[in-house]
């Protein structure tokens, strides 16, 4: 199957955000084609990048190239039972597939990369999104019930400056109304499949606001509790290997 | 470059985002428009013969340019090489139009400013980080700054 490999190559090189950085040892999978008694296990260090969903690695720090690219889709992330201590492994779903055994640092270096790794999906970013999203309407319009007087959104005279020009602006320009209110285009992550994130309910716009701060307290709070519980489920997904 | 293409077969399994049958140019020389499926699961387009199920090739859409060509047409080419564009012809305006939309917001990197923007929003009207009750305010990917580096 082709890729663009030119272009992915430049993506993991260029200045766009880097999640996570760090040297990695990782484990050399040989094809046993033959039988092999005496087979060392060995590792090879490498200089790992991930952006994204995706995680490059390099020859050297230095490298203009990535030597490699795992595609951080469908996979679950967990601590190792190997040989060497710090080391943790992707798996995919498919059973098929061959892990990557990774060993790190130390304690920290591991668990942060653990971490990062298994926030790593484009689904989780999206239910995050999504969920922010929300929670800026909700903000917004408790604002509006809060206030009696219209508000100008302070974003709507946002720009943004991207240097470059592939990069596209945000759709997303607050379109600012009369009463206070400012509605988001509804195209930011409403596409996608999936449905509601669980655990939200519509009833959370039938709170009783007060006129002072303490309703973004009390807002805050409820919504503190539905993400508690849809944190706990994303975790439970991760670990079930959901992508 | 090596990568995972197994994961990535099993990737262009999934449930699309988005899916169509349309032409498509390649920009290699003497290319012409074949008819091709195309859909998109997360940030890659997958292109497939249309009688088969494994897809002929995949695009990774971080730092593409998604422009519209003349009528019924789009085409989709990369920050380093603009004048290498892949060419898709749609049925109609209209899902052109559509396509164009998806794949703009299909990057992880567009979602990332979403969120850095949604962060941003809530943070000034409430005083509060939204991003603190997942424990994830730290990390890099969310960061105002994150952009540049």
């Amino acid at each position: 199957m082709k890729l663009n490999e030119r272009s992915v190559a430049h993506y993991a090189t260029c200045d766009s955000p880097t999640d996570h950085a760090g040297f990695l040892r990782k484990r050399v999978e040989r094809h046993h084609h033959h039988a092999h008694h005496h087979h060392a296990t060995s590792y090879q260090r490498r200089w790992f990048v991930l952006k994204g969903n995706l995680l490059f690695y390099f020859e050297e720090r230095e490298s203009r190239e990535p030597v490699g690219l795992v595609v951080l889709e469908g996979c679950t992330v967990e601590l190792c039972e190997a040989a060497e201590e710090f080391a943790f492994a992707i798996r995919f779903d498919d059973a098929g597939a061959r892990a990557y055994v990774l060993v790190a640092d130390g304690q920290a270096a591991m668990e942060a990369w653990v971490k990062a790794l298994s926030r790593a999906s484009f689904d989780y970013m999206r239910l995050v999104v999504r969920e922010l999203e929300k929670q800026l309407e909700e903000a917004c319009k408790s604002l509006a019930a809060c206030r009696q007087s219209p508000r100008r959104s302070s974003s709507s005279s946002r720009k943004r400056h991207l240097s470059n020009p592939a990069l596209l602006p945000l759709q997303e320009k607050p379109a600012v109304l009369e009463n206070g209110y400012s509605t988001w285009g509804s195209g930011a992550a409403s596409s996608a499949a999936g449905s509601l994130a669980p655990g939200l309910s519509p009833g959370m716009t039938e709170s009783p606001v007060s006129p002072e701060t303490a309703c973004f307290s009390k807002l805050h709070g409820w919504y503190g509790q539905e993400i508690a519980v849809l944190r706990r489920e994303w975790q439970e997904r991760q670990k079930r290997g959901h992508p | 470059m090596r990568y995972n293409e197994r994961e990535l077969l099993s990737l262009a399994r999934q449930p699309a985002e988005k899916a169509a049958e349309v032409l498509m140019r390649v920009p290699k020389k003497g290319s012409v428009l074949k008819k091709r499926l195309v859909k998109l699961v997360v940030n890659f387009l997958f292109y497939f013969r249309t009688d088969e199920a494994e897809p002929i090739g995949a695009l990774l859409l971080e730092h593409c340019r998604i422009t519209k060509e003349e009528e019924n047409v789009f085409s989709i080419s990369f920050i380093e090489e603009p004048e290498r564009k892949y060419c898709f012809e749609c049925d109609s305006e209209e899902q052109c139009q559509e396509w164009i939309e998806a794949l703009k917001r299909a990057s992880y990197e567009f979602m990332r400013r979403s969120l850095i923007f949604y962060r941003n929003e809530i943070q000034k009207m409430t005083g509060k980080d939204p991003l603190e009750q997942y424990g994830i305010s730290e990390e890099a990917r969310f960061q105002l700054g994150a952009r540049r580096q």
